[in-house]
């Protein structure tokens, strides 16, 4: 909505929260030498990407994007990253958890998840690049340890989150200093809910991998969900496999990022049924935070974003 | 749509967190998953009912100790708004907390258990309302079914409030009487208090009028950060990022740059959407100027004839937030609209009772959590309002130079 269309003055909630973020985000270059921003192909990035391209339009954009590669992804997805990226002219810097476990630096988890060991590798490339601000696609509305979560929040030199010591955070005034070793964690998103990003997406037409809509797949279910065959997510003995219309409402890693049943086939068909949905898109599709009460406030108090 | 943003204050047992339990359950804004995660967690700690007050208490520390500890971020919507709820905890020493849960604010939660009455922590929640100037209050009059829904209680207790609030500065105050246990009057009217006549809870958050809140009047547009992109293609292409702090800009307006106070003009404004002709706060645009003036970040567009002040001596009230305390003669970092200085309280006038509003004109210090009137100077000037006309020009942090840690949260009471 432009102004001149809006005698009255008003922003929409959502053209508010486009400000909001893009102020965000300028903020971020104009107070940190080294920003990254984390770019996974997942809708919430795709969604940071999009405004932080129109924050330095017409310039390019003044940082590079971050794929922490857990190794484990969806072919779509990296797919649509590689075409983005190449599409925009961004630099793209990969932090690869399989390089880092072949070179012995972190170890594979027993239930072959990799979403823990993928904070030691993603705080090894963020050193290595001397990253010191990464801007990363996480909401306040998707986990309750992150309800509590600044905009700008601090990180010590192990890259680790105090969240009984955070910087107050007044009006709009982000506090940005550091010392040398410490970092910045920003979320942009932070005041978005799942059914913002999709309106959003529908409003700006911001393009998305394929998984996300609708689509067959052969599928599994394990504890209450419905797991694609993957490479990296195969069927137990007893785990029968049967063709299924799905799609996913989350993308991470694969080997434990569920689909959900749907006939969304278009992003008008996904707003209607996220606006209707009775079910958190963690709780529907993500295995890792079933582990107890407090797995993302411990995996992110380690350094997870 | 539009976007309500509200702060809730209050302790352990008036209810606060059932209170939004309670708004985020009726309105359907609870999910299944978290629902049984909930009564997994009422279960597993012997209580009777699913207790919705630990939906609200996010880190572990907190679900063991069954306490608040920081500002919870909470959303929900209705068809006629979006609601981001700043739910702070109420005790003494969290008042930074609350205090930057009303930064951002556009109304304000005080519950008051309707067998207790007003206590300290409600009076010291007005004045942080009123001190943080947020437009509009509702005092929440809770666990009315612990009173068998009476009307002169509740008539009391709104009595003893309005007169209070009658010393503050407070624009726009409602009183509802509700029970968050049951419902009654959170969302839908209540069937056991037929003598209030007034809306729900929730019927009010929805119709408060807040399109007139925002300062249209005075044109602030703090630079934030200078786009020349180095190509071809947009060679001669300098544009004056930020987000308006106030008013309405137009292409074709003249406009001053502070704090120089050279003339030039509006020749384009560039929104997220693309050109456009005109733009007002809080939107974040691009604006180009006809004159290619020396303008950088933390410099301000203003109006010929409506400047912001530009000066190096403030006066303000501060909240302290540091651990340490402060005197007159310490000095800090300080961060006003896109600005970065550094500040030397010049001095200490008086410490404010936020409970009492009694002025300890002798106070030799400010302790955390603690309000103040202090004199400041500033390094180099402000581009300031007084925080009553514009809470985006007129309030600021202090930043401890070793730490950098955020010490104060400022509000400019007067500019020289």
């Amino acid at each position: 909505m432009t102004a001149s269309e809006n005698p009255s003055y008003r922003l929409s909630q959502l053209d508010a929260l486009e400000s909001e973020a893009i102020f965000i985000i300028r903020e971020v270059v104009a107070e940190l030498e080294r920003p990254a921003m984390l770019f996974s192909g997942g809708k919430d990035s795709a969604v940071m990407l999009h405004l932080a391209l129109k924050a330095f339009a017409p310039a390019n954009l003044p940082f590079p994007v971050v794929h922490i590669d857990t190794g484990h992804n969806f072919d779509e997805v990296i797919e649509f990253r590689d075409a983005e990226v190449t599409r925009r002219g961004i630099r793209l810097v990969v932090g690869s958890v399989q390089e880092a476990i072949d070179r012995g630096e972190v170890a594979e988890e027993r239930n072959g998840s990799r979403n823990r060991i993928q904070t030691p590798v993603l705080l090894a490339t963020a050193e290595k690049h001397d990253f010191n601000a990464l801007m990363g696609g996480a909401r306040r509305d998707e986990e309750k340890a992150r309800a509590k979560e600044r905009v700008f929040s601090f990180r010590d030199d192990f890259g680790q989150w105090d969240p009984k010591n955070q910087r107050p955070e007044l009006w709009n005034l982000y506090n940005a200093r550091i010392h040398h070793g410490e970092t910045i964690r920003v979320f942009p998103l932070s005041n978005w809910t799942e059914l913002d990003i999709w309106s959003y997406i529908r409003q700006e037409k911001v393009a998305l991998p394929s998984i996300y809509y609708a689509h067959e797949r052969e599928v599994f279910e394990r504890n209450g969900m419905l797991f694609g065959v993957h490479e990296f997510c195969q069927p137990r003995e007893n785990e029968p496999t049967f063709t299924e219309t799905v799609r996913y409402r989350t993308v991470g890693d694969a080997s434990l990022t569920a689909a959900v049943r749907s006939n969304a086939f278009d992003i008008d068909d996904i707003v209607a049924e996220v606006a209707a949905t009775r079910v958190t898109e963690r709780g529907a599709t993500r295995g890792d935070d079933r582990v107890s009460e407090a797995a993302m406030e411990d995996r992110k108090k380690e350094g997870y974003f | 749509m539009d976007l309500l943003r509200f702060a809730t204050a209050g302790s352990v047992d008036d209810g606060k967190s059932t209170l939004i339990g309670r708004l985020l359950f009726d309105s359907k804004s609870i999910f299944t998953d978290q629902l049984e995660d909930l009564e997994r967690t009422s279960v597993a700690r012997g209580s009777e009912y699913t207790d919705l007050a630990l939906l609200t208490d996010g880190l572990r520390a907190e679900r063991e100790q069954g306490i608040t500890i920081d500002v919870a971020y909470r959303y929900f919507a209705t068809p006629r708004r979006k609601f981001i709820i700043a739910d702070t905890p109420g005790h003494i020493q969290y008042t930074r907390n609350m205090v930057t849960g009303a930064s951002t604010s556009d109304l304000s939660i005080i519950l008051i258990d309707a067998r207790k009455g007003l206590v300290e922590q409600s009076r010291r929640h007005a004045f942080l309302v009123s001190l943080l100037q947020v437009p509009h209050l509702v005092v929440a009059v809770n666990k009315m079914d612990l009173v068998d829904w009476s009307q002169e209680v509740f008539e009391a207790i709104r009595e003893e409030f309005s007169n209070y609030a009658a010393k503050l500065n407070i624009a726009d105050v409602s009183v509802i009487p509700v029970s968050a246990l049951t419902g009654e009057n959170v969302v839908t009217r209540s069937t056991q208090m037929d003598w209030y006549e007034g809306p729900s809870l929730l019927h009010h958050l929805e119709n408060v009028h807040i399109a007139s809140d925002r300062n249209l009047v005075d044109m602030r547009f703090p630079v934030q950060y200078v786009i020349r992109p180095q190509s071809a293609a947009h060679h001669d292409y300098r544009g004056y990022a930020g987000q308006i702090a106030g008013g309405v800009v137009k292409v074709g307006d003249d406009v001053v740059v502070l704090p120089s106070g050279l003339p030039t003009k509006v020749t384009a404004i560039d929104a997220p959407g693309g050109p456009v002709e005109e733009a007002y706060a809080p939107m974040s645009v691009v604006i180009r100027l006809e004159d290619d003036v020396d303008i950088s970040r933390g410099d301000m567009i203003c109006r010929p004839h409506n400047q912001a002040i530009v000066s190096q001596d403030v006066e303000a009230m501060i909240c302290w937030m540091g651990d340490s305390p402060m005197r007159a003669g310490m000095k800090f970092g300080i961060k006003h609209t896109t600005r970065s200085a550094r500040v030397l309280v010049k001095d200490l006038y008086y410490e404010m009772n936020i409970n009492t509003l009694h002025r300890n004109q002798g106070a030799a210090e400010l302790n955390l959590n603690e309000v103040g009137r202090v004199r400041l100077r500033t390094t180099v000037p402000l581009l300031a309002d007084e925080y009553h006309r514009n809470r985006l020009t007129g309030g600021f942090i202090l930043i401890d130079e070793t730490t950098n840690a955020t010490v104060a949260a400022g509000m400019i009471v007067g500019v020289q």
